[in-house]
């Protein structure tokens, strides 16, 4: 049996029935990861030992009898900017290698008071500054799919892992779509939950008010039980709401019929794949055969989505990177003769070309005598995309459907040196931060070529129980999530 | 040369007292072992996020009442971008804006003559302290103490034009501030710790000019003293600076309290560049009317209230009074020893005079040395009964503030007492005996003679009697003759 090959939901209840132990399914993860990440490079640090002592832990508890968490012994890979105590975490970046940090982020404590095992920690995109992996100080992780091609980013890692089998879940974090395109360019479902949903204490920032933590999965099920782990109010971040967490399973009913879906005309225009398209029409059609309405629907304020976004971003990542000194931690410069030169020294060695432009960007839209022209419009702009939405759901829309990225996963260096068209690749995506919005993304079919093609569902705040219910209907009439990256 | 004249803006910052930081859990004390009160939130590491010390917004909202001030129903946070080694995160979280928690306010100040004057307030907000670099001479490199990183920090500034008109007012300002934040228990108000700090910022102008003059901001002046001398010193240089031909330079210079002088820290020419923008990891503060008005309602009756009604209360010259309500514990004291005393201004004069002094020469106020309220009333109360002197109580409250003892137990060992008439009556006697002379230049009518009796008298009696006795036993004793 391959052990590698199962689901999360598989390998939990094997566990739990005592019918495999957690740490023959640890080490078969981690032998997985041997034979494979040598091609794929999802990982930046494997924590094998580590992972054994948590696996066999759960073990004994097993073995006495006692309870277990709902994902007890069942791996996880964390992207590199989750803070693990013990264990560096460098945000794909060359200014945080050697740092390691004295505490869990929030979601990690979680996942281990559920008994997950810790695999280790998965590339990225530098600070979450990118769609590709490609701006990773470290390497570029590779599509399981297709090694020739990008993963997607900036969880670019923490996709590529579980789509090559080296790990059944994977937490990312998404800004403006690093969860979803991702999931998308590597067939499996990914949730970027309501901003609030999950706390993000412990995840290092890039746009505060824009990232959030969320699941990649192979499937819906497991996407649910790992968002049902992470999510909930945390009195250690502020913006974290004070709501109860359902059971994100209790719903997949495959039950779709009388839903609203909405097609926003906005998002099948120039530059979407035909191919994707096409797909996602047909998806549509299938929820719609399934007892779903189906209607077309207006977005009027989307073309300012990319724009606004790329003031706010980078203006909030211009503050949040500021930290990065060299005084207290990380990698600090040699020969400063003060610390202004301490500072423009150790930043200028160890931030690469993307994250310094963004820096450079933000910085501008906040300077004085800008922050009007730029920064104010830009949060007005987010309020006009907000209500966008808010009409959508007052009209009665349940979600709305939309492709993920306007194609299937680009070929490594075919965009690095445009970074416009790069940026195009989030077009899809980045809505569902600036309005703050659950959405997610699932494998709705292949290209000729054999590769994912990926369908976003966007829902009002806290209706993450819809969007999977609607994604888990789906699941139950195709089979795409079945297929497995040939590798 | 034309007559000029000062004005000063006032910014002040106070450290809250709370029992944690503003942002984490850490404790919030004064010194300790470098950087062992830290935590990644004050230490600013990456993936740490602050949450609000309701302690301290409470704090700054009390003072905001009591300054008089409009209160903002909704209320924000912003950062402070800018790049400094005892910042961890490069940022300092600070209100900016139109919304700080409170604007609009004022604070009255009493000059030394007795007039009264408002200073307005434009805003009342809070934010974080920073960590304190440490400077090793000659080392090559200075360290960083992250203990006062995010210690919450109350910022006051004075509203423009400014009010103050002189370095005595500035004074008066910030003493006055300085009062009311101990009668509100929200800062210990220690400047010499830092605690508090009064940043004054200087201008002058010929009389009569329309415009203000260049200002420049003084920094590390660590008493009362310091900020009058500082304004004081740093009104005649600008005068003679621009007399010079010269123009004053809009900078931050730092007070050598030793010296006398100030000096140049940094050029405020360009204005500084912090990028300031609404905190996005922070929820706005949404005041709850009822809740305001609970804390108003709550407020103790402050500085400038209690010094009126001291004054009317207690029949008290208005110079006492306001020597009495500078620190909220020194006006209790006066009250608890002056109830039900005949004469509460003679209380009032033993604690602003001898007991003063004596707190002072240990170190203490003088509502906190071994006297009690109800000591000190009692030796008032002896002085009165005419059971010691005056004279005598200077040494009885000596002793007490030595030794915690009450007047009377002091009186009762020393055996102070007045001496009874008989005694007075022996020496008078004796001394009229002894100067057969001088009792005979008072009968040829040298009245002012008698006086060498009466010195005589007290000497022998070691001070206890008592001279209104001692005058009129001589004159009887000298009639006789």
């Amino acid at each position: 049996m391959d052990l590698h090959t199962l689901t999360a939901h598989e390998l939990a209840e094997k566990i739990k029935s005592r019918d495999v132990s957690a740490r023959a399914v640890t080490d078969a993860f981690l032998a997985r990861i041997e034979a494979v990440d040598g091609d794929v490079k999802a990982f930046v640090t494997v924590t094998a030992d580590r992972a054994r002592e948590t696996a066999d832990a759960v073990d004994r508890r097993l073995a006495a009898g006692e309870e277990v968490g709902p994902l007890a012994g069942v791996p996880v890979a964390l992207k590199d900017n989750l803070c693990t105590e013990g264990v560096e975490t460098t945000c794909g970046s060359k200014i945080l290698r050697g740092f390691v940090p004295p505490y869990n982020a929030t979601v990690v404590d979680k996942l281990l008071g559920a008994g997950a095992v810790s695999l280790g920690k998965a590339n990225m995109d530098e600070f979450a500054m990118g769609s590709s992996t490609e701006n990773s100080a470290l390497f570029t992780t590779r599509n399981p799919w297709d090694l020739s091609r990008v993963p997607g980013g900036s969880s670019g890692g923490s996709a590529a892992a579980v789509a090559a089998g080296e790990a059944p879940l994977a937490l990312g974090s998404d800004t403006g779509g690093s969860i979803r395109q991702p999931a998308a360019f590597c067939g499996l479902v990914g949730v970027k939950p309501t901003y609030g949903r999950v706390s993000r204490y412990g995840l290092v920032a890039f746009a505060s008010s824009l990232d959030q933590i969320g699941p990649f999965a192979r499937n819906t099920r497991d996407a649910a039980l790992l968002l049902s782990v992470i999510a909930g109010h945390d009195p250690c971040d502020s913006t974290s709401v004070p709501r109860p967490v359902p059971d994100y399973r209790a719903g997949l009913n495959g039950d779709v019929r009388g839903l609203r879906l909405g097609v926003p005309s906005q998002y099948f225009a120039e530059g979407i794949a035909p191919n994707v398209q096409a797909a996602v029409l047909q998806a549509v059609e299938l929820l719609e055969s399934l007892g779903a309405k189906v209607e077309t629907v207006s977005l009027p304020y989307t073309e300012y989505v990319l724009p606004a976004y790329y003031i706010l971003a980078p203006a909030e990542a211009s503050s949040n990177l500021a930290r990065y000194d060299g005084v207290r931690y990380g990698h600090r410069t040699t020969g400063a003769r003060d610390h202004i030169g301490l500072f423009e020294k150790t930043r200028d060695e160890g931030f690469g070309a993307e994250v310094k432009q963004r820096i450079m960007i933000g910085t501008y839209a906040l300077s004085h005598g800008y922050y009007d022209a730029f920064y104010l419009k830009a949060q007005q702009a987010r309020t006009l995309i907000q209500r966008d939405f808010a009409a959508c759901w007052q009209s009665g829309i349940d979600a709305l459907v939309t492709p993920t990225a306007p194609s299937v996963a680009f070929g490594v260096g075919e965009k690095a040196d445009d970074p416009l068209a790069m940026k195009l690749s989030d077009i899809c995506t980045l809505s569902a931060n600036m309005a703050g919005i659950p959405a997610l993304s699932q494998c709705c079919g292949f290209s000729e070529d054999g590769l994912p093609i990926g369908l976003q569902l966007m829902g009002p705040a806290f209706s993450e129980e819809t969007l999977l219910r609607i994604a888990h209907a789906y699941e139950l009439a195709t089979d795409w999530h079945t297929r497995r990256a040939p590798l | 040369m034309p007559e000029y004249e000062t004005r000063v803006g006032m910014e002040c910052h106070a450290e809250l007292l709370t029992e944690s930081k503003m942002f984490c859990g850490c404790r919030n004390e004064f010194g300790g072992e470098p950087n062992s009160r830290t935590c990644p939130v004050c230490l600013g590491l990456p993936g740490s996020l602050p949450v609000m010390n309701k302690k301290a917004v409470e704090h700054v909202v009390r003072t905001a009442l009591a300054l008089n001030c409009t209160i903002s129903l909704h209320s924000i946070f912003h950062r402070k971008n800018y790049f400094y080694p005892d910042l961890p995160k490069g940022y300092q979280i600070s209100q900016y804006g139109n919304t700080p928690i409170g604007t609009n306010g004022w604070l009255e100040i009493e000059r030394a003559d007795g007039t009264t004057k408002r200073i307005r307030i434009t805003r009342v907000h809070l934010e974080e302290d920073t960590g304190k670099l440490i400077h090793s001479d000659g080392a090559g490199y200075s360290v960083v103490d992250y203990n006062r990183s995010g210690v919450p920090l109350m910022e006051i500034v004075t509203d423009f034009p400014p009010d103050i008109e002189s370095a005595e007012e500035a004074r008066l300002y910030a003493e006055t501030l300085r009062s009311v934040l101990l009668y509100l228990q929200v800062s210990d108000g220690k400047m010499e710790q830092g605690s508090l700090r009064a940043e004054p910022n200087p201008s002058v102008r010929p009389v009569g000019s329309d415009t203000f003059g260049v200002k420049t901001e003084l920094k590390n002046l660590n008493s009362f003293r310091s900020v009058q001398r500082g304004i004081e010193y740093e009104a005649k240089r600008q005068i003679e600076v621009i007399e010079g031909g010269g123009r004053v330079v809009q900078e931050t210079r730092g007070w050598d309290d030793d010296k006398g002088v100030s000096f140049s820290q940094r050029s405020k020419e360009v204005e500084q560049e912090y990028r300031y923008f609404p905190e996005p990891d922070l929820i706005p503060l949404d005041f709850d009317v009822k809740w305001l008005d609970s804390l108003r309602e709550s407020l103790p009756e402050l500085p400038n209230e209690k010094k009126r009604r001291l004054a009317e209360q207690y029949g008290l010259p208005a110079s006492d009074a306001a020597q009495l309500v500078l620190e909220r514990e020194t006006a209790d004291f006066f009250e608890a020893a002056a109830k039900g005393a005949k004469d509460p201004k003679a209380i009032a004069n033993w604690m602003l005079g001898d007991l003063a002094r004596l707190a002072n020469a240990e170190s203490v106020p003088v509502h906190a040395t071994q006297v009690t309220p109800g000591a000190l009333a009692g030796m008032v109360g002896l002085i009165e009964s005419g059971a010691i002197t005056g004279k005598i109580a200077k040494s009885v409250l000596e002793e007490m503030v030595a030794t915690g003892k009450t007047a009377a137990q002091v009186v009762e060992e020393k055996g102070l007492t007045v001496s009874g008439a008989d005694e007075v009556a022996g020496i008078v006697a004796n001394v009229v005996a002894a100067n057969p002379d001088v009792v005979a230049k008072i009968k040829a009518g040298n009245d002012k003679s008698i006086g060498f009796l009466v010195g005589q008298v007290m000497k022998e009696s070691k001070g206890r009697a008592k001279p209104d006795d001692v005058n009129r036993l001589l004159k009887d004793e000298i009639a006789k003759q």
